[in-house]
């Protein structure tokens, strides 16, 4: 259950709409079921008395909304935004997506959000409705007579479970208090994959990877991926991505975007969370991550605006390039 | 047509008979705990799981493949039809909803001129189904007149406590099922009229059950194509191909060429509307904006389909948009917000 509740959400998104700082809200609207909440603009009062949602499911990351929403509106918009977000904000501001003075941040805290696969796979089919409760959901199903008692702890996304950070890096205003970087174990899963012959940590992506149906969800979640027209779009590139060439091609176009968005990517783990065929994408990006860490030193994307990343700056302490080079021989 | 049934501890049996036969295709679970369609092989198990990620439309229409080939030599141009006649298969286990889409890109595929790729596989599969016993929160397949209990396919199959039973429906499940007369025995169907009985009862408890078509049909251009709700509809939407590439009516594809140096291969594969290089040809995408290209895809599966094919809709209600959108956005929600009270 999260710390705020909604209604401290709609209070804060009804008085800023009132009182004219902002004209519209970005925030999570209602579904046919407890889980399936979608990103949505509010822009009136009963809208968001019957309409807002917060809670356990709200996952989805809105700082990448804000490339388009903040150039079809004149005032400012509301966005709420989870400490992992934040993270993404300032990437997309260091890289000058969009124009800061267009948005209002309310930085709210984050307990965890709960991966509905997850959920299912605990309690099964046929969910019928889902209540938070202080560590718990209490999980009605068409199937049980009684509600199905589940720790929150046990069904959170992975992102969560390893949640990296539960620090604010932007915002206008907080509900609630910010809290503190964590250590996490975030890199345990990619040290498991470093230690793997070549032979088995190929079979471990051909296994994840040709399970790709290359719908795309992870590049255009991805805040990261914000080109107007992305290479593999486009007809006139020749490498245009609409078929594989090979059953194991699948593994150019996720390591290819895993490069493009090396030192910019936050760990924000949409890629992950979208991916309908369930492939542990961010594993990618962490490797880069931990890489990165490792030869130039810590360095979290997006923790301030405006800092240079490792990979597009100079400082004397750098890595010698033949230690790389030595590294990719191991 | 009479009901055959196997023991469920003699399925294997049943499974080894047909893929002496044929190959067997069967929902298996994989290393990510959820069901996708293998071939069978002796020590695999059938999945618990309600139905497959991705659809089993693949096996007559897959993601990709390749119509011909040319090959240049000096001013000779050489064409090679690549098309070989397919082996007969079986797809085991499928569930009403996607026997329902079978029929809706027969519609497409087999109507003149005939896909003769699509043809093909259509006429060596042989389709076994099986019927629900315990859908999910996400199924509305009885909105589209579908009765999962009484699945369709060249064999219906019933999974009940003590066997599996199996009753043939047309020519091609005869002969399947004469082949598998050793494995079999004669039953009658009184396990199988309770178990759809109980599964009526789940199916009306289901929070969809209510979801009706009325409002929609070949009519309904003008009614919905400027509806200002597609704006808030579409408004978060990706663009990305996760609903059209699991959906098992989805049927739209590109058609491209590959220079291998040595030779031209001409393919096709799946393409979704959401995409905004769909259909961009000489004349350029006709759809410009994420609404249109949002609109077109629910507006194809309650109108346009429907207009061109008796009123049928392309839709099955398997659910499986429902749980894979990214934002979670999918047609019950745009068939609720379009049809208004009627769906209230």
């Amino acid at each position: 259950m999260q710390k705020i509740s909604r209604n401290a959400l709609t209070e804060k998104a009804k008085a800023l709409l009132a009182d004219g700082t902002v004209v519209s809200v970005l925030g999570w609207r209602a579904g046919e079921f407890s889980y399936d909440v979608t990103p949505s603009v509010f822009a009136d009062a009963k809208d968001i008395d019957d309409n807002f949602v917060w809670g356990d499911f709200c996952g989805a990351n809105f700082s990448k909304y804000l490339v388009a929403k903040t150039r079809k509106t004149e005032g400012k918009i509301l966005v709420f935004l989870k400490p992992c977000d934040t993270y993404s904000f300032n990437q997309l501001l260091t890289e000058h997506r969009f124009d800061r003075e267009k948005v209002y941040v309310v930085g709210v805290p984050c307990e965890g959000m709960v991966d509905a696969a997850k959920l299912r796979a605990v309690v099964g089919e046929g969910i019928s409705k889902v209540e938070e409760t202080g560590d718990g959901l209490k999980v009605t199903t068409i199937y049980a007579d009684e509600p199905v008692e589940v720790k929150t702890a046990d069904v959170l996304g992975e992102r969560c479970v390893n949640c990296k950070s539960r620090r604010h890096v932007a915002y206008d205003e907080l509900l609630g208090e910010t809290g503190e970087v964590l250590e996490s174990h975030r890199f345990d899963e990619v040290e498991r994959i470093e230690r793997m012959s070549p032979e088995e940590r190929f079979a471990f992506w051909q296994g994840e990877l040709s399970r790709c149906i290359r719908c795309n969800a992870c590049r255009d979640v991805c805040p990261a991926c914000t080109c107007e027209k992305c290479v593999f779009d486009n007809p006139k590139s020749g490498v245009e991505n609409k078929a594989p060439a090979d059953s194991f091609e699948e593994k150019m176009f996720h390591i290819i975007r895993a490069f493009h968005v090396a030192g910019r990517c936050t760990d924000c783990g949409e890629c992950s969370r979208v991916c309908p065929q369930h492939i542990p994408l961010h594993l990618l990006n962490r490797k880069f991550i931990k890489d990165i860490d490792s030869c130039y030193g810590e360095y979290m994307a997006g923790s301030e605006v405006g800092s240079r990343a490792p990979l597009i700056n100079y400082t004397t302490g750098d890595i010698e390039p033949g230690e790389v080079f030595e590294r990719g021989n191991d | 047509m009479a009901m055959r049934k196997c023991s469920l501890k003699d399925l294997d049996k049943l499974f080894s008979a047909i893929a002496e036969k044929m190959p067997l295709y069967l929902p298996q679970d994989g290393t990510d705990g959820r069901a996708a369609y293998k071939k069978w092989e002796e020590g695999c198990s059938w999945s618990e799981k309600l139905n497959t990620v991705r659809s089993p439309k693949d096996f007559f229409f897959p993601q990709t493949e390749d119509l011909m080939k040319f090959r240049t030599e000096g001013k000779k141009i050489e064409l090679i039809d690549v098309r070989e006649e397919s082996e007969d298969f079986v797809i085991f286990g499928v569930r009403a909803c996607d026997v329902r889409s079978f029929e809706v890109l027969d519609r497409v595929f087999l109507k003149d001129p005939v896909d003769s790729y699509y043809a093909n596989r259509r006429e060596h599969g042989v389709i076994v189904s099986v019927a629900c016993t315990r859908p999910s929160e996400t199924c509305f397949c009885s909105t589209f007149g579908i009765d999962a209990t009484e699945p369709a396919g060249d064999i219906s199959a019933w999974k009940c406590d003590d066997a599996l039973y199996l009753r043939a429906n047309t020519e091609k499940g005869e002969a399947l099922l004469a082949a598998l007369t050793p494995v079999t025995e004669d039953a009658d169907d009184a396990a199988v009229t309770a178990q759809k009985e109980t599964t009526k009862k789940v199916m009306a408890r289901l929070p969809l059950a209510d979801l009706k078509t009325d409002a929609f049909g070949g009519d309904k251009t003008k009614t919905f194509f400027g509806d200002p709700a597609w704006k808030s509809l579409s408004e978060s939407c990706l663009g990305c191909g996760t609903c059209t590439f699991v959906c098992p009516t989805c049927q739209c594809y590109d058609i491209k060429e590959f220079n291998t140096g040595k030779e031209v291969i001409r393919f096709r594969c799946w393409d979704s509307c959401m995409y905004s290089e769909f259909t961009k040809m000489s004349a350029g995408q006709p759809r410009l904006t994420q609404l249109e290209r949002f609109r077109q895809r629910f507006m194809h599966k309650l109108v346009y389909y429907p207009a061109n094919n008796d009123g049928m809709f392309s839709c099955v209600g398997c659910g499986r948009c429902l749980s894979s959108c990214p934002i979670h956005m999918n047609i019950v929600k745009v068939m609720k917000k379009l049809g208004g009270n009627e769906n209230e």
